[in-house]
């Protein structure tokens, strides 16, 4: 059975089903559709047929099955037309610029495959969507966390899921269980959204954080999620605040460190080891990536004040002199 | 040979298409559904021997081809594509609603009747949000300005590999929104290429008062994959990463991370300046230990030493 025969019965079976108001059993599919009789067996043929049904649905064909009456023999088939017909859709132009544009948001294989297939069923629906728009602005949502795929099934089927999740990189992982509500790309980041069960609260996790599979647990349908709840704004609520601000008063050498005099104040100039710097002030996000950038620069920037921003620098700067020997 | 979960859904669309665009040019239709025309014919010669039951001459679906161009006369039924699977209506519905949310991409309107007549043909998708808002940039407005004029750009630009700001005259592209951030892509004149600028890096921009003129080598960057792409000019680094220090590998591109002992990482990653990865790895101080090259680790202690001498010498000329 080449891929072709079978791409071929397939679309006999398509429309023969779609054809039919009555349901059809499974022995008249066989005698009525090209490639079927050919089957050397009914085991052979019940395989085939199952394989066929399974591809269709996967398609999302609506395959219906149902009783024929006054048929002992089993269950019989059809496809009810007003199931399978995309509706009437008709995009003016600035519309159709927009489902084109949407369909090119996605950086990952399975979101863009999708958003391809729905682009080619519009088309085929009559509405002309330009492959090419020329837009000044161009969206790109990466979608590519392994984790992604398992928790939005889990979210559209509606089951609680479990996994291992590192709070924070310095962490060690912690088993969750999860009721998930939904998941939220935000600011070029993926989280998953519900009611942690353990903590009874509601709770995001980063989904780059989740370490190792997702499992899905228990009956599809358990996790309603409650009404009225906005998940980009959970999201965007939990993100931790900025840490405060601190002022620091630093010597920055000529022509160098220009991250740190982007937010700086010179104040004046001064020499230091005959090399001509400014002093300069300057607000910077938080006291680690204080001690950070201005270790990170060496010998072209050197801390005034405060002190302890100071001593921890010099702290850094000899662990790292220490540490090549 | 491609399979059937490929083909199939191309197949069920092709007859519906061909319906509502009689005397279509072959050539337009296998660009359409991104084939080659030779795989087209296949198709057309496939569905061609597909029908009613029966399948007699006048229960298959009949194709007329002239010159170069296809018309159904009878479809056999298969009037109409197939609903849009529940994957096929999150992708759309979702992306619709997160360009519906930021401002000035599109008209809004547009955005909102497509996504009602989508919602309307394909349902609903719960479940899956994206917020596309970036953080507020001071260049926006003039970098969107000068995009819709097709204006050339001065800038003024902070470049972190390097810690330097430079001026540069560029030839606006288009307007980037990727990974939470805005970007400016434009033909730079002075390195003659395609560059991406951060919006928050801009230190300054005005408009120019002269058109903006791509040259035809300006091709848009691909960016499908992320915007670091790896090179095989780049300097590859071997890092032992503290448990503090394990944000480096979610921050910045690593090609490879192994668990060690007590929750440190070992990751590798690529830098093309190595004044760069010395500023990374001595801020770092004690979270990290450069496993190679040897002559980073060496730089590293180098600068990390001048510091404490010019730092010393800072306090005897304040004291003294």
């Amino acid at each position: 059975m080449t891929a072709a025969a079978r791409a071929e019965r397939l679309v006999n079976l398509v429309l023969c089903l779609l054809s039919s108001r009555q349901y059809l059993p499974a022995e008249r599919i066989r005698w009525t559709v090209p490639g079927y009789a050919d089957a050397p067996s009914d085991e052979a043929f019940f395989r085939m047929f199952e394989r066929d049904k399974a591809e269709l649905r996967e398609l999302g064909v609506p395959l219906e099955t149902g009783r024929i009456p006054g048929f002992e023999a089993g269950d019989g088939y059809r496809i009810a037309r007003r199931d399978y017909e995309l509706p009437d859709i008709d995009l003016e132009p600035d519309e159709a610029a927009a489902v084109a544009l949407a369909a090119r948001l996605w950086d990952s294989p399975q979101l863009s495959g999708a958003a391809n297939g729905a682009l080619l069923k519009l088309r085929a629906a009559g509405v002309e969507v330009d492959t090419e728009p020329s837009v000044v602005v161009q969206p790109r949502v990466r979608a590519t966390e392994p984790a992604l795929t398992p928790l939005i099934s889990a979210v559209q089927q509606g089951q609680v899921v479990t996994f291992w999740h590192r709070r924070h990189p310095a962490e060690q992982p912690a088993a969750r269980i999860l009721e998930p509500w939904g998941v939220v790309s935000w600011r070029g980041r993926w989280y998953v959204v519900g009611h942690d069960r353990d903590r009874e609260a509601t709770r995001c996790f980063r989904v780059s954080r989740i370490v190792g599979p997702v499992r899905a647990v228990g009956a599809s349908g358990a996790v309603q999620r409650p009404p009225g709840v906005d998940l980009l704004q959970i999201v965007a609520g939990s993100a931790e605040p900025p840490p405060a601000a601190h002022t620091a008063r630093l010597w920055l050498a000529h022509g160098r460190a220009y991250g740190l005099r982007r937010r700086a104040t010179v104040l004046r100039t001064m020499t230091v080891q005959d090399v001509p710097g400014d002093v300069v002030t300057v607000e910077l996000p938080g006291y680690d990536v204080a001690v950070r950038w201005i270790a990170g620069l060496g010998p072209d920037a050197l801390v005034l004040e405060p002190t302890e921003l100071a001593t921890a620098v010099r702290a850094r700067l000899l662990a790292a002199a220490g540490s090549a020997g | 040979m491609e399979g059937v979960a490929h083909r199939l859904p191309r197949l069920l669309a092709l007859v519906p298409y061909l319906l509502v665009r009689p005397g279509v040019l072959i050539e337009e239709v296998a660009a359409d559904f991104s084939v080659t025309v030779a795989q087209l014919r296949r198709d057309l010669e496939l569905l061609w021997m597909c029908g009613l039951p029966g399948y007699g001459p006048g229960d298959l679906i009949d194709l007329s081809f002239e010159g170069d161009t296809v018309t159904v006369t009878f479809d056999a039924g298969m009037r109409r594509p197939l609903r849009l699977s529940g994957a096929e209506a999150t992708a759309l519905v979702v992306a619709l609603r997160a360009l519906a949310e930021i401002p000035g991409v599109l008209d809004a309107g547009s955005v909102r009747r497509a996504l009602a007549k989508i919602e309307a043909a394909a349902g609903q998708a719960d479940g899956v949000v994206v917020g596309l808002a970036t953080r507020e940039e001071a260049a926006l407005a003039t970098v969107r300005d000068a995009l819709d004029r097709r204006r050339a750009m001065h800038l003024r630009y902070y470049t972190p590999a390097r810690d330097t700001v430079s001026e540069r005259t560029v030839d606006p592209m288009r307007l980037l929104l990727v990974e939470g951030r805005s970007y400016l892509e434009a033909w730079c004149r002075s390195v003659e290429d395609v560059r991406l600028f951060r919006l928050d890096r801009i230190e300054h921009v005005s408009t120019l008062d002269e058109p903006a003129v791509p040259p035809p080598q300006a091709r848009p960057t691909d960016v499908s994959g992320g915007l670091f792409r790896a090179q095989p000019d780049q300097q590859v680094a071997v890092l032992t990463l503290a448990p503090d220090a394990r944000w480096v590998a979610e921050y910045y591109p690593v090609e490879e991370l192994i668990e060690g002992e007590g929750g440190a990482a070992t990751v590798r990653m690529r830098y093309a300046e190595t004044e760069w990865m010395v500023r990374l790895v001595l801020g770092l101080g004690a979270d990290v230990v450069v496993q190679t090259p040897a002559e980073l680790a060496v730089a590293v202690a180098q600068r990390a030493r001048a510091a404490i001498r010019r730092s010393d010498h800072l306090e005897r000329s304040e004291t003294g």
